[in-house]
């Protein structure tokens, strides 16, 4: 009897009540889940960001009757329209589509040779627009030199992609959710089988004067070190599978990726780390509210 | 120190929580001072227990007023009632150890949720166990104890923390005489330092070997105070 007692870590006998097994294992399901959420609402916002960027600055112009002369120049519409184009600093790669690419364009529709059908079909321009402010003015001087011509931004597809962004990250975001009310109903019905288990011993301590707060905090701490376990291990194996499927995404996704750590970018890896540290506050949080309300049924 | 007025109990239904259900107290009513001590008997099934946990909050009433240790227990808040059972020792009929302790650790449990620090647990502990002669069996666990040993841990974690009421429930019913003997002078030597004892017994040998006023209930009203 004269040795040290010490006391003993686990008198409610949580680590047979609360195995280490399953909840683990579902909740680093949800972790993997959540991770790949995160990443696909990261991956879709960037892709559209670059694509955004893509559509808002092309410009298609097209210059009907481009041979035919006005009675005031010399030149012909296209010539002009052309000349103005060069003339303009905002308007960079500049570049009048090709027969053959016209024809590539039209051959859905109008057959594979355009040019036997003797249809007016108009010059085609494409170039990018870096200048300030948008492109009316440069429409404007455009019309005033060759009537009829038409100058088309992106603005429609920027809309559309914007548009697309938004409900991929609306989903992202759902899936997110999904997964941590899932993740909470988990860890509520394994600390219901748990205090099921426990019954006896926790009415016991009750009666012998321990508060609902360290009951439920030991039930909790348990239940912490449960989830964090599954949430890092389930953290870490999305991380080869995020970096297969960044090799995939990669001609589609900027340059500087390729360098990154795994191919993963920079966001990606803020937000990784969070996701134990969340699933801890589910965990913790849910623990603490479902044994509380349990022991609310005892006088 | 322990104030019934009119008190009456009737278990919930699990099944059909709405539904009626026989009462097993019926108008009880009585006043133990501070310092008392009190036999509890009546035939089985008389209410003896359910009166018992009425005492240390382990049920509501149905109806009537309850004081314990000068406190109305109708008025009192979740973390208060938990104070409350601290300074109440009980011994049930069944011992309740908890069968993951050592009989050491089951002793020092009160103690340990009243977060008193472990080394002043320690001297308790060993001095408690000696009183009930189970030195040598700190290590063991309630399972390798026999009915009598587990009844007398369950005796020394009553005590342990001197309590300011305590309430026995069967006590010496898995004890020889000896050992019932033992017990009940630790109970009368807690109550002469002043705690309140409530014990129930069937036992009349016990009760004549220590006189003092007595509660009788049958079939879940008080026929005799005193």
């Amino acid at each position: 009897m004269a040795e040290r007692h010490r006391p003993p870590a686990d008198f409610l006998g949580l680590r047979a009540a609360l195995a280490d097994r399953l909840l683990p294992l579902l909740v680093g399901a949800m972790a993997f889940l959540a991770a790949l959420g995160i990443a696909g609402a990261q991956a879709s916002a960037g892709l559209a960001a670059h694509w955004q960027q893509d559509a808002a600055t092309a410009l298609t112009i097209q210059v009907p009757t481009p041979q035919a002369q006005d009675a005031t120049t010399t030149t012909t519409r296209l010539a002009a329209v052309l000349g103005a184009l060069a003339a303009t600093p905002g308007a960079e790669g500049v570049q009048q589509l090709s027969p053959a690419a016209i024809n590539n364009l039209l051959s859905p529709w109008l057959g594979t040779d355009t040019a036997d059908l003797g249809l007016p079909l108009p010059a085609v321009i494409t170039a990018h627009w870096a200048g300030p402010g948008g492109v009316g003015p440069l429409r404007a001087a455009l019309q005033k030199l060759s009537p009829g011509t038409l100058v088309d931004t992106g603005a429609l597809w920027t809309g559309r992609v914007a548009a697309l962004t938004a409900s991929l990250q609306a989903c992202a975001a759902a899936v997110l959710v999904i997964v941590a009310l899932i993740g909470a109903a988990v860890v509520s019905v394994a600390t219901h089988a748990g205090l099921a288990q426990r019954r006896e011993t926790i009415v016991i301590v009750h009666e012998l004067g321990a508060f609902d707060g360290d009951i439920a905090g030991l039930i909790a701490q348990r239940i912490l070190r449960l989830t964090v376990t599954g949430a890092l291990t389930g953290t870490a194996l999305s991380l080869p599978v995020l970096a297969w499927l960044a090799r995939l995404a990669a001609p589609f996704a900027a340059s500087t990726l390729s360098s990154a750590l795994l191919g993963l970018p920079a966001p990606l890896w803020a937000a990784l780390p969070a996701l134990p540290l969340i699933a801890a506050l589910i965990g913790w949080g849910t623990a603490q509210l479902t044994v509380r309300g349990w022991l609310r049924t005892l006088p | 120190m322990v104030l019934f007025e009119d008190v009456w109990l009737r278990y919930r239904q699990a099944a059909h929580p709405g539904a009626g259900s026989p009462e097993v107290l019926r108008g009880i009513s009585f006043e133990i001072p501070e310092g008392g001590m009190r036999w509890l008997t009546g035939p089985s099934g008389a209410g003896k227990t359910s009166l018992l946990k009425l005492i240390y909050l382990s049920e509501h009433p149905a109806r009537g007023h309850i004081e314990v240790l000068g406190t109305p227990v109708a008025r009192v808040t979740r973390n208060q009632a938990s104070l409350l059972r601290r300074r109440i020792g009980v011994v049930y009929q069944d011992f309740r150890l908890l069968p993951q302790l050592n009989a050491y650790d089951n002793i020092a449990l009160p103690m340990r949720l009243a977060h008193r620090p472990e080394t002043s647990i320690h001297a308790d502990v060993i001095e408690i166990m000696k009183w009930v002669g189970l030195s040598h069996r700190h290590q063991a666990l309630p399972f390798e104890l026999s009915g009598g040993e587990q009844q007398r841990i369950a005796i020394a974690r009553a005590v342990v923390s001197r309590p300011k009421l305590l309430i026995a429930d069967e006590p010496t019913g898995n004890l020889d005489d000896d050992q019932a003997q033992r017990v009940m002078l630790l109970l009368t030597a807690l109550n002469k330092l002043g705690t309140t004892v409530i014990v129930a017994t069937h036992n009349t040998a016990l009760i004549q070997r220590h006189p003092a006023p007595a509660l009788r209930i049958e079939s879940g009203r008080l026929v005799q105070d005193g």
